[in-house]
């Protein structure tokens, strides 16, 4: 797979944002709105100017010499309200990207009986088909989404998050997304960074971003953890969930097949003592990392991170390799759909 | 307390009744005077036709010459932001506010024999156009700067990403985006061209079969033959209301057509 590279400083309306980061397979940007996120997919797409370098592969698309221009980048950039030609059919806007593969990725995105359609008459998930579409007739090098889920309602949002996942597996294309919900970018990518005030904080995967945060406010955005399982039973109103790593955990959240169970570190608690109660999801383990972000601590067990005030931390001694028990509750869970 | 509402209403509806009677009745009046077989005899005039085939012809020129040259101008100000774009745009506003006889000296002024250009345009169907054209061109290019601003500009940065270049952008995906407002502007230019005046009769004088205009036609009319005068008036009316209604359902049709695209979509 091709790699973009970008190296680049574009002032902004109060600040300055400078991005250093390579996109080998499926990177997401998380950060609050106006933290610069969107004007990151503009530089690379050409849309906006930058100073420094990007390049896809040895294939140069901005450096003191070369300045392309953004119809001659290979990019597939989804814009955030999917910026669909109202005035166009779903298969004339396809076709605008380029016209040799329309009739394979109409069939391909499902959109094919819609190829009449405008695009008011669609869903929030259908536009977004289209849009991925759109960008792919153009046969990009690489693939740019901003905020993909965000113009959905919560009701969708699962499907399409789950519909998206599928996808962006089957494409083969260094994809860059930018979101400011942190549960989406650890459910779409494999790399995640946290970008603030212009500035990347931290990159990492999401489980190193919740158990090792490099600051506050990394530790504060980057809430849940995201446990990969696969639901086993329905029982009493208790969802079993078995994780990759072989436990089973319960959730009172309802969902089918390939889920992420969330829970967030502050709902997970450290003890040393086993206590048997059926509510508590229960998980064994020697802890892997113990990161202080402010007066907090953060303790990872297995694939699982708690965070813990700093008084309990010193008063438990809990130090790496130390073998402790960490719980929370089925009631604090929720069940999100993932692709296997 | 019910007296004094009583008189507001009086007072109000009196006074919008005699607005609307006020504004009605000139135009009633020109067809009221000649019953419409004589009309239509008093249109085969001479003076009549010949002063229609000038007005038909150059203001058709004219508009065309404002959409060839207007359009142009009108996206470049809409899309780009440059210093003293603010300035530009009062250039472009300054012939609306501009009284006619004074754009007709201006014209005279530049393009006159002794003028700054010294030409021979001057009192020849060309003088018409150009005259035509100076007058109403602002009525396009505001509405047409408007038009081009309303276009999302993430569409046009979508475009771009999609690999159209500046040109594919702009027939694809701007034109067809801002044809409601052209349409508009287009409509609301042709009627001012079509009663254009003032700058005309200084500019080029009135000549009948070369440069006398229906409006000038009229002028020159009235004094000796008033039926004929109120006949070209009624044409005039005619014409101009034909456009203010095609004006309106444009402006109407805009926004409804994706609701009747999406019934013709779903019953195929």
């Amino acid at each position: 797979m091709a790699t973009l590279s970008a190296d680049f400083e574009l002032p902004l309306r109060s600040f300055e944002l400078r991005l250093a980061l390579e996109v080998e397979r499926t990177v997401a940007l998380v950060g609050p709105s106006g933290a610069g996120k969107s004007s990151v997919l503009r530089a690379i797409a050409g849309l906006a100017r930058p100073t420094g370098r990007i390049a896809l592969d040895r294939e140069v698309w901005l450096d003191e010499q070369v300045c392309l221009r953004p119809e001659e980048r290979r990019v597939g950039l989804v814009f955030q309200e999917y910026a669909l030609f109202p005035h166009l059919s779903v298969q004339r806007n396809v076709a605008f990207g380029g016209k040799p593969r329309v009739g394979e990725l109409l069939e391909r995105f499902r959109i094919s009986h819609l190829a009449h359609a405008r695009p008011a008459e669609l869903s929030g998930g259908e536009r977004q088909r289209v849009a991925l579409a759109r960008a792919l007739a153009r046969d990009p090098g690489v693939l740019l989404l901003d905020e993909p889920l965000s113009a959905l309602d919560t009701h969708t949002k699962d499907t399409v998050r789950l519909e998206l996942q599928e996808l962006l597996q089957t494409f083969d294309l260094p994809t860059l997304i930018v979101t400011h919900d942190y549960e989406d970018a650890a459910a779409l990518a494999g790399t995640v960074g946290v970008l603030v005030e212009g500035e990347l904080r931290q990159l990492g995967s999401p489980a190193e971003l919740v158990s090792q945060p490099n600051d506050p406010f990394v530790a504060s955005f980057t809430g849940a953890n995201l446990l990969r399982g696969r639901v086993q039973s329905h029982n009493d109103g208790l969802t079993g969930v078995q994780l990759e790593s072989g436990e089973v955990v319960y959730s009172t959240d309802t969902a089918q097949g390939e889920v992420g169970v969330v829970v967030y570190p502050w709902d997970v608690s450290i003890g040393r003592i086993h206590t048997d109660d059926s509510a508590l999801n229960l998980v064994h383990g020697e802890i892997a990392s113990v990161s202080r972000v402010g007066n907090r601590v953060r303790v990872r067990v297995g694939p699982l991170t708690a965070e813990v005030t700093a008084a309990s931390a010193e008063r438990l001694e809990l130090a790496r390799g130390g073998v402790v028990i960490a719980s929370f509750k089925a009631t604090g869970t929720r069940l999100v759909p993932l692709a296997r | 307390m019910n007296l004094r509402r009583a008189l507001f209403g009086a007072l109000t509806f009196g006074a919008a009744a005699l607005a609307l009677v006020f504004l009605v009745l000139p135009v009633a009046a020109i067809f009221l005077r000649v019953p419409p077989r004589k009309l239509v005899h008093q249109l085969s005039s001479p003076i009549v036709t010949d002063a229609l085939i000038v007005s038909a012809k150059t203001t058709a020129i004219a508009q065309l010459l404002i959409l060839l040259f207007g359009t142009p101008l009108a996206y470049l100000v809409a899309s780009r932001r440059f210093r003293g774009r603010s300035f530009v745009v009062t250039l472009i506003e300054l012939p609306l506010v501009l009284p006619p006889a004074v754009a007709g000296l201006g014209l005279l002024a530049a393009l006159g024999r002794s003028g700054l250009l010294g030409t021979d345009i001057p009192f020849t169907q060309t003088a018409v156009v150009l005259a035509v054209a100076f007058v109403a061109s602002p009525l396009y290019i505001r509405q047409a700067i408007a038009s081009f601003e309303a276009v999302d500009p993430n569409l046009v940065a979508a475009a771009r990403t999609l690999g159209a270049g500046p040109e594919r952008t702009f027939f694809h995906v701007v034109l067809p985006l801002a044809r409601g407002g052209l349409a508009a502007g287009t409509a609301l230019s042709f009627a001012r061209g079509l009663g254009e005046f003032g700058a005309t009769i200084m500019f080029a004088g009135s000549l009948q079969g070369v440069t006398q205009t229906l409006p000038l036609a009229i002028y020159s009319a009235f004094a000796i033959d008033f039926d004929t005068a109120i006949a070209m008036g009624a044409l005039l009316v005619a014409v101009s209301a034909a456009l203010l209604i095609l004006l309106k359902l444009v402006l109407a049709w805009q926004p409804s057509r994706q609701t009747s695209s999406f019934l013709s979509a779903r019953s195929s």
